[in-house]
């Protein structure tokens, strides 16, 4: 086969290594040029960060130039329209958000992670998971719909004096919308504990409830710790759910049955209104993305940080 | 002498049989809970948006009334968008992953990008917003078009697909790799022929979750400048666009408690997409997770 072929070819020996050589030297090429270009796009995500922090920060300074760093730290009033930037009252009502989602989510995330982990039969937790999966899934805009059009004329008959707009009705459908990432994570946590543990508290008589409380979720505990770090970073940041139906009005205030107004609403609330491009409140919104940056990353490093310093190796 | 005490130890144990009873009583109640506000989001939203979801309201163009709004700008918006965000991200986050997985070695630099990667999941969305702003509107002056929501859209998910690819390029089996080796192929044409085609169905999962995570965005584009109000549809990546979520926004925002319905009719057209874009997802995973 090979010598008719090569006679077809009409070509000498020497003529065919030098013509293997030729595509040789081309594939050599191409394997050399691939690592580099894939190199390029896996820097791009780097990019993308030091994007981020030059973005951020280059625009917070220029804003720090018209208003003075003391007072937009301390001051706990934000009016920009009457030129008084007090980042408090904003990072008061992201934290009544964040402390009323994390109420909700963590009882009902870690509760639904054991019954899925330890209680339920296989043929339950592939029918229930998936539900839960769905309900990750739902566009943000849609929870805020929802929080104003239902959870907050609900509310509104059980507590009297709550405002249209309010942190209380935004906050439960946060933490709602973070539910399956705490379960999830706190049932990944779990379900890394080795059966040997289980088995044998149960030898040793243990009911299933003493073994979860009492061996699986102190052996998981670093998991769940970091995934609630992880969903205080959501929350933190959660924009559309809290700029539809916790209100627009910045106040210093610890009361969910108001109208309040967080870091990403103020930022959501400039960026749809009539503000001209190099004003001050134009770059406040970058002063206040920067705050949130700043927030959430901590949270994250947390979550990293927990996960890392404290898991148990078995 | 009797070690255990039968009797003390029977007493106890109903008390502790009981007690777990109730526990997996209370923890089923609390995932249940979940599922019951889903249903009742559901429900809401299908009794208030069925009323107004017609042909009109699929081919018409907002408007100040509610019984005249449509969300035809937002649908075409939002598959513009798409068409800017898929290809995009896709490339970057499978070539990102390819090159972690198979290319890099495992050094002080590829545990900064994934360590980078990790990060950049966890900003909020609306950062990113400020970063589109900030770069695509404004230092590259691209105005508020197409391109710009895009693009902002496609580094938003980007973290998502390069996991996703991650895992699955990390699952075909090294023999697969080997074998190819063995016949003399070079590390390029090992994969793109074998590990990449091994690859495709998780990475296609991967992206049409990221896609979906992306089409259901507001806060970014509202950043970006996708418009509340237009009445002309984009006829490129260079044209101003809105987006399904951003009208169902301003739906919400709208003085009128008719609305209201109208928002809801939206959310059904979002919901039906989303729901359409995860069940080919999880087709395209049910038919090829059994090959290997």
């Amino acid at each position: 086969m090979v010598s008719s072929k090569n006679k077809q070819d009409g070509l000498s020996v020497s003529e065919r290594i030098e013509k293997n050589k030729q595509s040789n030297s081309s594939t050599a090429f191409v394997e050399k040029l691939v690592p580099k270009l894939l190199l390029l796009c896996a820097t791009l995500s780097v990019l993308v960060t030091l994007g981020i922090l030059y973005t951020l920060l280059s625009e917070t300074f220029t804003f720090f130039n018209e208003v003075s760093v003391i007072e937009f730290f301390t001051s706990t009033h934000w009016n920009p329209w009457r030129d008084s930037y007090g980042i408090l009252s904003l990072i008061s009502g992201t934290l009544l958000i964040t402390v009323t989602a994390m109420i909700i989510a963590i009882p009902l995330g870690v509760a639904s992670a054991i019954f899925l982990s330890e209680y339920a039969s296989d043929k339950v937790r592939r029918m229930l998971k998936p539900i839960l999966e769905v309900l990750a899934g739902i566009p943000t805009v849609v929870y805020g719909f929802f929080a104003l059009t239902f959870v907050t004329p609900m509310l509104d008959k059980i507590i009297p004096g709550l405002s249209f707009f309010n942190a209380l009705s935004a906050g439960i459908v946060v933490g709602i919308m973070i539910v399956p990432m705490v379960a999830s994570l706190t049932e990944d946590a779990m379900g890394a504990v080795p059966n040997v543990l289980r088995e044998g508290a149960m030898a040793l008589g243990a009911t299933r409830l003493e073994t979860t409380v009492k061996v699986v979720i102190p052996a998981a505990l670093s998991g769940i710790v970091a995934s609630f770090a992880l969903a205080m970073s959501r929350a933190i940041g959660e924009t559309m759910i809290v700029a539809i139906a916790a209100g627009a009005t910045p106040k210093f205030s610890f009361d969910p049955t108001q109208s309040i107004q967080t870091m990403t609403g103020y930022i959501v609330q400039v960026s749809t209104g009539d503000v001209s491009y190099g004003s001050t409140i134009y770059y406040s919104i970058y002063a206040v993305g920067t705050t949130l940056f700043v927030f959430t990353l901590i949270m994250n490093l947390l979550a990293q940080y927990i996960s890392r310093r404290f898991r148990e190796e078995y | 002498m009797a070690l255990i005490n039968k009797d003390t130890v029977s007493n106890k144990m109903s008390g502790r049989i009981l007690k777990n009873k109730i526990a997996k009583v209370i923890f089923f109640i609390a995932t249940i809970i979940g599922l019951l506000f889903l249903g009742a989001l559901a429900y809401r939203i299908l009794t208030q948006g069925l009323g107004s979801l017609d042909m009109d309201f699929l081919t018409g163009f907002t408007s100040q009334s509610p019984d005249r709004a449509g969300i035809k700008a937002g649908v075409i918006g939002s598959l513009w968008l798409m068409s800017v965000t898929a290809p995009v991200t896709l490339i970057i986050g499978v070539a990102t992953a390819i090159y972690l997985e198979e290319y890099a070695k495992r050094g002080k630099f590829t545990r900064f990008i994934q360590i980078n990667l990790q990060n950049l999941a966890g900003v909020p969305s609306i950062v990113f917003g400020l970063l589109g702003l900030t770069i695509f509107v404004y230092i590259f002056n691209t105005g508020e078009i197409v391109l710009a929501g895009g693009l902002t859209l496609g580094l938003l998910v980007l973290p998502v697909i390069v996991v996703a690819a991650q895992e699955s390029i990390r699952s075909v089996p090294n023999e697969l790799r080997e074998a190819s080796y063995g016949m003399g192929a070079t590390k390029w044409q090992t994969v793109r022929r074998i590990v990449l085609p091994a690859a495709i169905p998780g990475i296609l999962t991967g992206g049409i979750l990221a896609l979906s995570r992306a089409i259901g965005e507001t806060a970014p584009l509202l950043l970006v400048g996708a418009a509340t109000a237009i009445f002309t549809l984009p006829s490129g990546i260079f044209d101003p666009y809105t987006a399904m979520p951003i009208q169902i926004y301003s739906w919400t925002k709208a003085p009128q408690p008719e609305f209201e319905y109208v928002a809801s009719a939206g959310i059904i057209v979002l919901l039906v997409i989303l729901l359409l874009l995860n069940s080919i997802a999880v087709f395209i995973r049910n038919k090829f997770s059994k090959r290997l």
